[in-house]
């Protein structure tokens, strides 16, 4: 039992309703408040990454009830690396919002902070039911997050994205609801030992059950059939929102990733790789459309948002592979694509400040202020977006596509992944040459200054793909351990023996 | 009694379904109510009908299975705080875009200059 699992969790929550109380307080104390909250977080990941990259599993069983009757949460390598994922690009979302998005509502600090409690609990628990508690704290967080600031602009893809994942939590409940009543637990861990051994004619239903669950999160990572709802909704959220929710796709694809290798994975029998043969061609289909999406884009915001569907094909596309070399591509490509995805949104915001009425639309403008700046800004993550050398980006997708064995896969991937690398290079040059280089004369009423926090948030965002670069030696190690890790979930089931600590021990 | 129970379930799932796939907000709402109750009452019976059982071992001669109970108690909590959330953006909605269109309809048929532009940020 390791209490600092709560940490992250805690941390949050306190600092979300401290937030409700001080509601009426100055807005500098709030923003002083919520950031040192955000930035504990990260210090609390920060040592929880180190502390798991040992590989062992660590349990923190609620209210001290003995898994699998009671809720645990589980850091393993994978929980600690999307905790600390979350974290940083969070503290760099939170400062930029210090530009004037929190002033717009009353508990926008608050928000954001529930935001991340529910992210941080998806990461952590190890209770399928549980999950299901955290993807509504989240998003009900998220729906305020996502209509703040107002405008009709907001509301209708606010009321589409709400109307889904409701259908999406009910999807969720049938299938939790149908696995109960099959298998007769919700531990993700007693899941692991009891569905390979379920009686051949309960089958169909748990099989029913776990491609109902991979819809659910499909719909969470914004798979085709389920993704039309995010480019509105991305491009009209407020800067630091749209950047904080690079991560909301994430948690779909983490959810598919533990659920999938854990409880259907090699070892479920009849059930094992369940959905994987679907997922794969849809992955792909994905990639494809996003990039489309991206050629078609009338806007910087929307170009960025239609990123987030590329980035969400090609993790799927490599995570269907099922190997430890995709998965572990995979993660690094990961790390990449959402904290670059996040700065870009970041940028994209500047970019648009400084254009006055043309805002973030790629239409010929007066010539920005900060010219230099954000282009160079603009190049990198752009480069490192579309997966360019010397960057990130390029060396993810080599990983990824070294990882495919020769095979029919293997033809697909690679041509769908290089020609959508390429078309998508093609988008970035086409908004960014019109943007920066085709000025009209006259000048902006009033271009938005660059701040230093503000500048320093975005810029930071984008050059940490230069860091990944820099640092791609320990990451990847990192990255092929928690593959590994993932790939032999004998060892999360042990986790079901935990002692629990009785009345005598010391804590 | 399970016949009874699963009709029920499947006639509030199919009422839910249709009348979530309608284009005006309310339906939509009262769908999603409907699709909500099924799922409770689903969830309800994960842990097999009983009659004249207490979820106690030892109390009675037969017992039914607690978990679910928890677990619908649970989502009722959820999804009624979903509910209200999505009543007041189908107001909201309706007040912004002047109908209450899915889509906001008017937005859609006759698009204004700028119209799917978010507000500036106050500075």
């Amino acid at each position: 039992m390791n209490h600092w699992l709560t940490a992250p969790i805690l941390l949050p929550l306190l600092g979300g309703i401290l937030q409700i109380f001080l509601s009426f307080a100055p807005l500098g104390l709030r923003r002083t408040l919520g950031l040192a909250t955000t930035t504990l977080i990260l210090v609390v990941s920060i040592s929880l990454l180190l502390l798991a990259d040992d590989g062992t599993y660590r349990v923190y069983a609620l209210g001290n009830w003995a898994p699998p009757f009671g809720i645990v949460l589980v850091l393993d390598r994978l929980s600690a690396l999307m905790l600390f994922m979350t974290a940083l690009l969070a503290l760099f979302c939170h400062i930029y919002s210090t530009r004037g998005t929190d002033a717009q509502g009353r508990h926008f600090h608050a928000l954001f902070l529930f935001q991340l409690m529910g992210l941080n609990i998806a990461f952590l628990t190890g209770d399928l039911f549980n999950l299901f508690v955290a993807f509504e704290v989240l998003l009900i967080a998220s729906y305020g997050l996502l209509m703040h600031g107002g405008g009709t602009a907001r509301t209708v893809p606010g009321l589409h994205y709400v109307v889904l994942n409701l259908i999406g939590s009910s999807l969720f409940l049938i299938s939790v609801g149908l696995l109960y009543s099959v298998v007769g637990t919700l531990n993700m861990a007693d899941l692991a030992v009891k569905v390979p051994q379920v009686a051949p004619e309960d089958l169909p239903l748990v099989q029913a059950a776990g491609m109902m669950l991979l819809v659910v999160f499909a719909l969470k990572a914004a798979l085709l059939p389920l993704c039309f709802w995010l480019p509105k909704a991305y491009a009209n959220a407020t800067a630091p929102v749209a950047a904080l929710f690079a991560v909301m796709t994430k948690v779909g694809i983490y959810a598919i990733l533990r659920v999938y290798s854990l409880i259907f994975g090699d070892q479920a029998g009849p059930l094992a790789n369940l959905g994987m043969d679907w997922l794969f061609p849809l992955a792909l289909i994905t990639l494809a459309f996003g990039v489309i999406g991206a050629l078609g884009a009338d806007g910087l915001r929307k170009l960025v948002a239609w990123q987030v569907i590329i980035s969400v094909g090609t993790l799927l596309a490599a995570i269907s592979l099922h190997s430890e070399a995709s998965t572990s591509a995979a993660l690094f490509y990961l790390l990449n694509t959402t904290w670059v995805v996040g700065g870009l949104f970041l940028v994209t915001d500047l970019i648009a400040r400084q254009r006055g009425s043309a805002s973030d639309r790629i239409v010929t403008a007066p010539r920005m202020r900060s010219r230099t700046l954000l282009s160079v800004l603009f190049l990198i993550g752009a480069t490192a977006a579309a997966g360019l050398p010397p960057l990130s980006g390029f060396f993810a997708k080599v990983l990824i596509l070294e990882s495919v064995k020769p095979s029919a896969e293997m033809g697909w991937l690679w041509s769908v992944i290089l020609v959508g690398g390429f078309l998508s290079v093609v988008a970035y040059s086409r908004a960014g040459s019109i943007v920066f280089w085709r000025n009209v004369e006259g000048h902006v009423k009033d271009p938005g200054h660059l701040t230093l926090p503000v500048t320093v948030s975005a810029g930071a965002l984008i050059s940490l793909s230069l860091v990944i670069v820099a640092l791609a030696g320990p990451i990847s190690r990192y990255a092929d351990a928690t593959a590994e890790q993932l790939h032999t979930p004998s060892a999360y089931i042990e986790i079901l023996q935990t002692p629990v600590v009785s009345r005598g021990d010391s804590l | 009694m399970e016949i009874l129970f699963a009709l029920i379930i499947g006639t509030l799932t199919a009422s839910g379904v249709y009348l979530i796939l309608r284009a005006r907000t309310f339906p939509v709402v009262l769908g999603l109510t409907m699709l909500s109750y099924a799922v409770n009452l689903f969830l309800f019976s994960t842990g097999r009908l009983v009659t004249a059982g207490q979820p106690i071992i030892g109390s009675t001669e037969n017992y039914t299975d607690p978990l679910p109970q928890a677990l619908v108690l649970t989502a009722i909590v959820i999804g009624f705080a979903m509910t209200a959330f999505v009543v007041v953006l189908a107001l909201r909605s309706r007040a912004d875009t002047g109908d209450d269109h899915v889509d906001g309809q008017k937005e859609a048929l006759w698009p204004e200059p700028g119209a799917d532009k978010a507000p500036e940020e106050t500075r």
